[in-house]
């Protein structure tokens, strides 16, 4: 009986989602994913980068800010980027199946790809970092609540620095889709979170790899919150057949763009 | 002409712990080392309460004003200054740096910190500076005249004996002025 009532209530907050993750359903996130979706599509905008303020993911919704950023002319030190390098990295770091003394469980995989500036010029010799779940989708962290089982052979991150043509290459396990508090049966698409440094300090990326054909993209809040469909689907790496190697490992392929020219570039082209 | 557009952003999430921080990290110098400063705040939402899931690095000029090119951020060697560092804020949303006064990188302009901030929840990283507090170039940097006298002092740290005081409000009415380059 309470229940229609409560049905009533929650539809006259209009606006203001609930922030009970126990009682949120994932039609409820859905709909709320698609309503916002429509309402840009009606306005005719496209945003291909995440909205920070998208109540869908319920997390956002104190930790965004509410003014658009101000617009500024990067100043010296802005142009430039910290320098990291192979005193910084070993290249042993590259491979995340080595951490034990056993070989990690998962379907082991390469993943590859090249890091440019918005005019398809590499970022060389930069820093990136990745992490990542465990075939059963379970993160090492302290505050990790899901009952998979952690590896021994698995720590689940990685380091490399770009070649000098911006090429960069992890060899790892598949992650597995992980389950999360944002709502009731909410799950994380399979991911690889990764993190790259530019050539400007403008040019910093933290942002997630996807693995093709994920049936959790469509009610996935973090995903959705990048409304232009082209625009979210560069965060999904290519299954590449070429990087596959025999008897050994499947390969995918993921490239990643930075904003705008990189310093180096612009000073070259004065 | 930029031609591609670039790959959008995501959040840092949760799980960050074990594969951003480092030991020594939050340290461009060693703490107490001569002309070390503290550089330290709590990121904030906006009911106020402290974020304790929060990642802020900060890119820097030397006290001279040159630009840091050396490699070794991430193994520290006590004597070579890189200019950038990374801090996690701790369970009470605590951030703390040890690190030099950054210099001007061109005559009278007002020097500053270059800072980047992600968290769980936060759907992409967000840009902002820390500039010094009483510093005479401040009068003329085009920023911080631009702003209103309500948004002004959410880029200037708070000085304190030892170093400095600097607040990060994701939301509020003490948000923070965060900054895009595009």
């Amino acid at each position: 009986m309470t229940t229609s009532t409560d049905k009533t209530q929650e539809a006259e907050k209009g606006a203001v989602p609930s922030s009970d993750a126990a009682s949120t359903t994932q039609a409820q996130i859905s709909g709320e994913i698609a309503e916002i979706a429509h309402s840009l599509e009606q306005g005719g905008l496209t945003v291909n980068q995440p909205l920070l303020d998208y109540p869908p993911y319920r997390s956002s919704i104190l930790r965004h800010p509410t003014k658009d950023p101000r617009h500024v002319d990067p100043e010296t030190i802005e142009l430039w980027a910290p320098c990291f390098g192979h005193f910084d990295v070993d290249p042993l770091e590259a491979d995340l199946t080595i951490a034990g003394s056993g070989e990690p469980i998962g379907e082991r995989i390469t993943v590859t790809g090249r890091v440019t500036d918005g005019d398809g010029r590499p970022v060389r010799n930069q820093l990136i970092e990745v992490w990542q779940a465990n075939a059963a989708g379970r993160y090492i962290h302290k505050h990790e609540q899901h009952p998979a089982p952690l590896d021994p052979n698995f720590v689940g991150v990685g380091r490399c620095i770009t070649d000098d043509d911006g090429n960069y290459w992890f060899q790892t396990i598949k992650p597995g889709p992980y389950p999360w508090g944002n709502h009731l049966n909410a799950w994380r698409p399979a991911h690889i979170h990764f993190s790259i440094f530019g050539r400007a300090f403008t040019q910093r990326l933290v942002t997630q790899m996807y693995f093709p054909g994920d049936p959790l993209f469509a009610l996935d809040p973090i995903y959705q919150s990048i409304t232009d469909p082209k625009a979210r689907e560069a965060l999904v790496a290519t299954y590449d057949h070429d990087q596959t190697k025999p008897e050994f490992s499947m390969g995918y392929k993921w490239d990643i763009v930075l904003t705008g020219p990189s310093r180096t570039y612009m000073e070259e082209s004065e | 002409m930029t031609t591609l557009f670039p790959t959008p952003g995501q959040t840092v999430g949760p799980f960050f712990g074990q594969a951003l921080p480092y030991a020594g990290d939050g340290d461009l110098v060693p703490p107490g080392s001569r002309d070390a400063v503290r550089l330290h705040g709590w990121v904030l939402d906006g009911d106020g309460q402290p974020i304790p899931d929060a990642l802020v690095e900060i890119w820097q000029a030397a006290p001279d004003g040159s630009i840091p090119q050396e490699q070794g951020s991430l193994h520290r060697d006590g004597w070579t200054f890189t200019g950038w560092g990374r801090a996690e804020t701790d369970l009470t949303g605590h951030y703390t740096f040890s690190t030099v006064v950054p210099g001007p990188t061109e005559e009278g302009r007002a020097p500053f910190f270059a800072v980047t901030v992600f968290a769980r929840g936060l759907l992409d990283k967000l840009f902002t500076r820390i500039y010094l507090p009483d510093h005479p170039a401040n009068a003329g940097d085009p920023l911080l005249q631009a702003l209103t006298d309500d948004e002004r002092p959410t880029l200037i740290a708070t000085a304190e004996p030892g170093g400095f005081r600097f607040d990060i409000h994701l939301q509020g009415p003490r948000e923070t002025v965060f900054l895009t380059h595009q």
